[in-house]
């Protein structure tokens, strides 16, 4: 091809606002109850960062690494890839960010958060907690039903944001380097699409990723 | 009313009345206008279905009902060409279930594409979309943006002449590649292109819709809308006196008469989400369509809006 310059992200579009928002109210729904137990663990996990137990830094690693690995196979790969063929050479960077975590988890101490809540931690803490209980609202902001709410450990933006909240709230250094690699090449991936959709909603991502670069900026080196 | 292939053979009624024959707005019949395809006379409806987006909706039950309706209400209006690719996610397998639905009506002319860089991965592809429209056979069948278009071909021109195939075409999108079109259209025996001209890409008139008529090729028309672009952005705006005298109802009628009235054009094919807009893109193709001046005119008041 002698033109690649020429395309613009809607050339590579296939699918409707409207298919887009409906995959979160029939992945809901495929999975029900699981949304309600993600959340509910969402809404723990928040509570940990808080005044996180010494012994939680493994179980934090395990459980995010169980929900890339849910999400990468149960939304990218059988719900998504029908309408996105993209999103099948996305999913396996989900298996890897899984794998990313199984390893922190086997290999040191997990996913360790400091065991007193400082200002340096609100940006970190204030992600997860609209990953976990503002994100899913959106649907509503938009004008869409509350069923198809983007849940996390379930829908990809929330999971995503939520690790980035969890990255940012460990100390700096090569784990929390890797564990915002793939979330922050999805959120781009994730701005570009809903900002052709033409929907609101692809600014979210780009001001996660700009706080995110702002405090990994002011951050002091490992 | 439903329509075969045998009555689009013999529905030639509308054939003499394509053409402007004078100034302005021009009757011409009260049904669909068809048009022949330049290779073998074959007339279909020059209104057809696009798929690109519309129809990708997964294995969504409501969306895929709404997608069967517009199937439905198509063939309603007379039939013609349902156009789809491997590209276009899921929509193959929405086309099948609205055309299993129907019980695969004679009146839908099945054009789809083969999309991959490899040619010898081609023929496994083509029986995959087979299975996903589930038909045995494809009316036309066209390499998709141009991409390893000579070994496609070579497989394309083979299947046509085992009968495997009706007709062969390739396409191209958003003005891209056209030199390299026309070399194709100049040295290979090919029944169709796809290409995308609107009221705004004019490109295709200076070179190729003129060379397609010498090499009698026909001319499938994508992106009529530019993507729906275009109606969104006249949304607001006035319908133009001469819109009544053409019979339009609507911006989206204006511009698919502007099409239709070139001589070179045989199928547009507009896609959409609703049955509404389907039998209102259908009627575009009945009544009046703009002679030379007429055209021009209507190219000048929308760039002016």
């Amino acid at each position: 091809m002698t033109d690649w310059w020429s395309y613009r992200p809607s050339d590579f579009l296939l699918f409707s606002p409207t298919t887009y928002w409906r995959l979160f109210e029939l992945e809901n729904a495929a999975v029900w109850p699981l949304p309600l137990v993600t959340l509910l663990a969402g809404l723990a996990v928040l509570g940990f960062t808080f005044r996180p137990p010494t012994w939680s830094g493994r179980p934090l690693a395990l459980l995010f690494g169980l929900a890339w690995a849910w999400v990468g196979w149960s939304f990218l790969w059988q719900r998504y890839a029908p309408i996105n063929w993209a999103a099948g050479y996305v999913a396996p960077l989900f298996a890897l960010q899984a794998l990313i975590f199984v390893w922190i988890a086997a290999a040191g101490a997990g996913c360790r958060l400091g065991t007193r809540f400082t200002l340096s931690a609100l940006p970190g803490s204030l992600l997860l907690g609209y990953a976990v209980i503002l994100h899913p609202l959106t649907a509503l902001l938009a004008g869409r039903p509350l069923a198809g709410a983007e849940i996390v450990g379930i829908a990809p933006d929330p999971t995503a944001i939520a690790t980035v909240g969890l990255a940012l709230l460990m100390p700096p250094g090569v784990e929390r380097w890797l564990l915002l690699i793939v979330p922050s090449l999805w959120l781009s991936a994730s701005a570009v699409t809903l900002l052709t959709l033409s929907t609101w909603e692809g600014w979210i991502p780009i001001a996660v990723l700009g706080l995110t670069l702002l405090t990994v900026r002011r951050s002091p080196a490992a | 009313m439903k329509v075969d292939r045998r009555q689009l053979l013999l529905g030639a009624l509308g054939l003499a009345a394509v053409r402007p024959r004078s100034e302005g707005a021009h009757a011409q019949t009260a049904h669909e206008v068809l048009r022949r395809i330049p290779s073998t006379g074959q007339a279909i409806p020059a209104i057809g279905l696009g798929s690109w987006i519309t129809f990708n909706v997964g294995d969504d039950p409501l969306l895929r009902g709404a997608s069967a309706e517009v199937i439905a209400a198509f063939v309603e209006e007379g039939g013609g060409m349902i156009d789809c690719s491997p590209m276009y996610g899921s929509s193959q397998g929405t086309i099948g279930y609205g055309l299993q639905r129907l019980g695969y009506p004679s009146s839908v002319f099945s054009a789809e594409k083969v999309w991959t860089n490899a040619t010898g991965d081609g023929p496994g592809q083509i029986a995959e979309t087979l299975d996903e429209w589930g038909v045995r056979r494809f009316d036309l069948l066209q390499v998709h943006n141009l991409v390893a278009w000579e070994g496609h071909l070579e497989t394309l021109f083979a299947m046509k002449a085992e009968g495997k195939l009706g007709y062969v075409g390739v396409t191209t999108s958003h003005g891209r590649r056209h030199d390299l079109l026309e070399r194709i259209m100049q040295r290979y025996p090919i029944d169709f292109i796809q290409l995308t001209y609107n009221v705004l890409d004019r490109d295709p008139e200076a070179r190729l819709l003129p060379l397609a008529q010498e090499r009698g090729i026909g001319v499938i028309v994508n992106r009529p809308f530019q993507g729906g672009a275009l109606t969104r952005r006249l949304r607001n705006e006035r319908l133009p006196a001469f819109a009544g005298d053409l019979g339009a109802e609507s911006w989206a009628q204006v511009i698919l008469k502007h099409l239709l009235s070139h001589p070179a054009v045989t199928v547009v094919i507009p896609a959409t989400t609703q049955v509404a807009h389907l039998r209102e893109n259908k009627r575009a193709a009945h009544g009046s369509l703009p002679d030379p001046t007429l055209r021009d005119r209507i190219v000048e008041e929308i760039r002016s809006l």
